[in-house]
């Protein structure tokens, strides 16, 4: 009678997998501090060779040169801390201006895109195919080089209607001039923001009590536009516009666009509306037709289905794609640096990263700043999505 | 007597709804809002296109040397791209040399064209690929460096033009996909430090803009490395240039492995495969299948980011001409440049969007949810 050997054999230790689990774990962590010390141990001694002190120290010393367009007080004399913030706002304001253009239009594109029509479909689609194929950094080349630098002097400016003009230093528009009257129109404003908020609660605690619908929509907006016109009107009408006047070789007063900031944010908007016109495209096509079909025969009229049914289901879809395009567009704004448009790369990274030498403090603070606005943005498309994600059984 | 009564033969269908008519009805003047855009959509491209088609063809310069000889038509003046075109394609890399360019495109062209023939059969087709990847980069790389086998030594800072473009982009990709799927592997993974490491890496690479990432390769990384040992500029870029897209592609590799059930890994360890085989045999010939779209949006994106090497003072496609607008014998021709490269890019970009889409349609097995 032959015995079968009756306990298992254990398998080496090596072959357990939860230990092998911590020796993978060990040796990658090991390696990635490793890899870490050495990178440093090299820096410090790099830095010592070139005599480089490193440290923040460097942004309460004076620049020493000028920016063509600032948005908070800045001269030659001030810090590169003040660099600093000049150059951020400069980022975010083009990237702020560039999404609301990219924003309205790839909207419209994305619903041509749709369109019944055909040559209005084709078109859209001819729109699409051309900019989303083509670098944005060639974009902005061709808007700059080819199209604003050879815009005419300023004395053969082109002009339309003698208020708007465009030369070769720039867009000059008429600037508006507040009077001391218009505090009241922004304070009737705000007044009427604070009704219109109160007013749609109220509406929609209603309907689901009593099932009345309010007409919210039109109220808001004759109280919207209706109240401060009064107001604007009662305070004998407190707003003229300055319009930019030829003197000399150049026009005075009004407000300027320079070249770079038209440009980038030319070539900015039209690049990321071809894709947002994709994305509203894909988020339209989503909701089935038989949601629109289900709301009429609830009874819905084709507003309410678009604003109740459609929309909130296309917007699932539409939303986080759309964030991740801002989010680009707010990175790709740093190609301003190809123009010299004066952003956080160009004025901060470039200029003062050159005159002070201190490479790793200045590229650090960048990119500390746009993981800061991207970290920002997903954590807020994170919430978004959260709230308006399907709740499944 | 009787009176058979045959039913009447079918009427044809109303004029106002068939042939060209009817489409036009249908699909341009169906409604008075469709009326109208219809007519401003043809009043734009009445007055955009002839413009359009005088500038790039009837009055255009084709022939010719210099800059003198488009003095006579208003339209564009292709000589300023007929002269500088072998610039464009080859940058500053010796003229006496530019054979061996063209032989590595050839080669390429050669080796890559029974990979788009759905004859040759398939264990064929994959030892090209592997050749593809694996001999062909040290081959062309021979050829265009030289030193070896008598060919003079062509330094790196002479390649440009659509040369240098195709370099970065082959390269990028080729790097970039493998690396992409290992973040993703490890982005998935049950062991906290490999996930925590490969979500910190993904996370910064994405949330910085190229361009800084490229500022920080050529100011930063001789600060990093040992005194005396340096990078070639073009190494750099391509390091930067990898790493950055590898980032992308692990997010778009993570929504494909995703996609798949669990059962499928459950069902591979049942049939005692371990980690990595149960992955390189189930789970991704499955996921990358399913994000074949997002990969290629991935390389068109790596292509036209190509371009921003620029910045760092390489000279590839979108620098060298850039450079050429601002010679002084060619100055104001710029737009005809700029057009120049921008259908280059496009038609690559283009290309690859088109093939994605007809690869995404063959492979279509009715997996895809």
């Amino acid at each position: 009678m032959t015995e079968l050997s009756s306990a298992p054999v254990k398998p080496p230790f090596w072959n357990n997998p939860q230990v092998r689990a911590i020796i993978f774990q060990a040796v990658a962590l090991l390696a990635t501090v490793a890899f870490g010390l050495y990178l440093f141990e090299n820096t410090q001694d790099n830095l010592r060779r070139l005599g480089i002190a490193s440290g923040f120290g460097f942004l309460s010393s004076p620049a020493g040169f000028d920016i063509i367009q600032t948005l908070i007080p800045y001269s030659a004399a001030s810090s590169y801390g003040q660099v600093f913030w000049v150059a951020l706002l400069n980022t975010l304001l083009v990237s702020a201006l560039g999404i609301i253009f990219a924003t309205l239009l790839g909207f419209i594109i994305g619903v041509a895109r749709l369109s019944k029509n055909w040559l209005i479909a084709k078109l859209a689609l001819a729109y699409i195919e051309t900019f989303r194929n083509v670098p944005l950094l060639l974009q902005i080349f061709f808007w700059y080089f080819a199209v604003l630098r050879a815009a005419p002097a300023p004395r053969q400016s082109l002009s339309l209607g003698d208020t708007f003009f465009l030369n070769i230093r720039g867009l000059y528009l008429p600037a508006p001039q507040f009077q001391p009257g218009f505090g009241w129109v922004l304070a009737t404003l705000g007044v009427v923001i604070v009704i219109v908020v109160v007013l749609t609660r109220w509406a929609r605690r209603r309907q689901m009590a009593t099932g009345q619908p309010f007409p919210i929509l039109s109220t808001a907006l004759a109280l919207l536009i209706g109240l401060p016109l009064i107001t604007f009107w009662l305070a004998g009408s407190p707003l003229h516009w300055q319009v930019p006047e030829l003197r000399g070789f150049n026009f005075q007063g009004g407000l300027v666009i320079i070249p770079e900031m038209a440009s980038l944010l030319l070539a900015l908007s039209i690049y990321t509306a071809a894709f947002i016109a994709e994305i509203v495209r894909a988020g339209i096509q989503a909701v089935s037709h038989g949601q629109t079909e289900a709301s009429f025969s609830l009874g819905l009229n084709s507003g309410m289905t678009l604003r109740l049914i459609i929309l909130p289901q296309a917007l699932r879809v539409i939303i986080p794609p759309m964030t991740n395009q801002y989010l680009n567009l707010t990175k790709n704004s740093s190609l301003a640096a190809a123009i010299g448009y004066p952003d956080l790369v160009s004025s901060f990274a470039g200029t003062t990263l050159n005159q002070t030498g201190q490479a790793i403090e200045c590229i650090a603070i960048t990119m500390a700043v746009y993981l800061t606005i991207s970290l920002l943005i997903s954590f807020v498309m994170n919430w978004y999505n959260r709230r308006v994600a399907l709740v499944e059984r | 007597m009787a009176e058979s009564r045959l039913p009447h033969p079918d009427l044809p269908p109303p004029a106002s709804i068939i042939g060209p008519w009817g489409w036009m009805r249908r699909n341009l003047f169906s409604s008075p809002l469709n009326i109208a855009l219809t007519a401003l959509a043809a009043y734009l491209l009445w007055v955009a296109v002839p413009h359009l088609l005088n500038w790039t063809l009837f009055n255009a310069t084709w022939s010719g040397d210099t800059r003198a000889d488009c003095q006579a038509n208003s339209g564009a003046c292709w000589v300023f791209i007929r002269v500088h075109f072998e610039q464009f394609m080859y940058g500053f890399y010796p003229e006496a040399q530019r054979w061996r360019v063209n032989i590595a495109v050839l080669l390429l062209i050669l080796g890559a064209a029974p990979l788009f023939i759905r004859t040759v059969p398939n264990p064929v087709k994959v030892k090209l690929g592997l050749s593809l990847l694996v001999v062909y980069p040290m081959v062309a790389f021979v050829l265009f460096k030289g030193g070896l086998f008598g060919l003079p030594n062509v330094e790196t800072s002479r390649w440009g033009g659509l040369l240098l473009t195709l370099v970065i982009a082959g390269v990028g990709m080729a790097a970039a996909l493998p690396l992409g799927v290992l973040l993703a592997l490890g982005r998935r993974s049950k062991m906290p430090a490999i996930q925590t490491l490969c979500v910190t890496f993904i996370e910064f690479w994405r949330g910085v803009p190229l361009i800084t990432v490229l500022f920080m390769s050529s100011v930063m990384l001789p600060l990093f490395l040992p005194e005396g040992m340096n990078f070639d500029k073009l190494l750099r870029a391509l390091i930067g240039v990898t790493l950055f897209q590898a980032a992308y592609m692990a997010e778009v590799v993570r929504g494909g492995l995703q996609a798949i059930p669990k059962g499928q890994i459950e069902a591979a360890a049942a049939l005692g495969l371990g980690y990595w085989k149960s992955m390189a045999l189930i789970v991704l010939p499955q996921a990358l299948k399913l994000v074949i779209p997002g990969i290629v949006n991935t390389f068109i994106a790596l292509f036209k980011d190509t371009s921003l090497v620029l910045i760092i003072g390489l000279f590839d496609l979108m620098n060298t001409v850039h450079n050429a607008t601002t010679n002084p014998d060619w100055l104001g021709f710029s737009t005809e440049g700029y057009v120049f490269a921008a259908a280059v890019y496009w038609l690559f970009c283009f290309s690859m969007s088109r093939y994605s889409q007809n690869l995404e349609k063959r492979l279509h097995t009715g997996h895809k949810r």
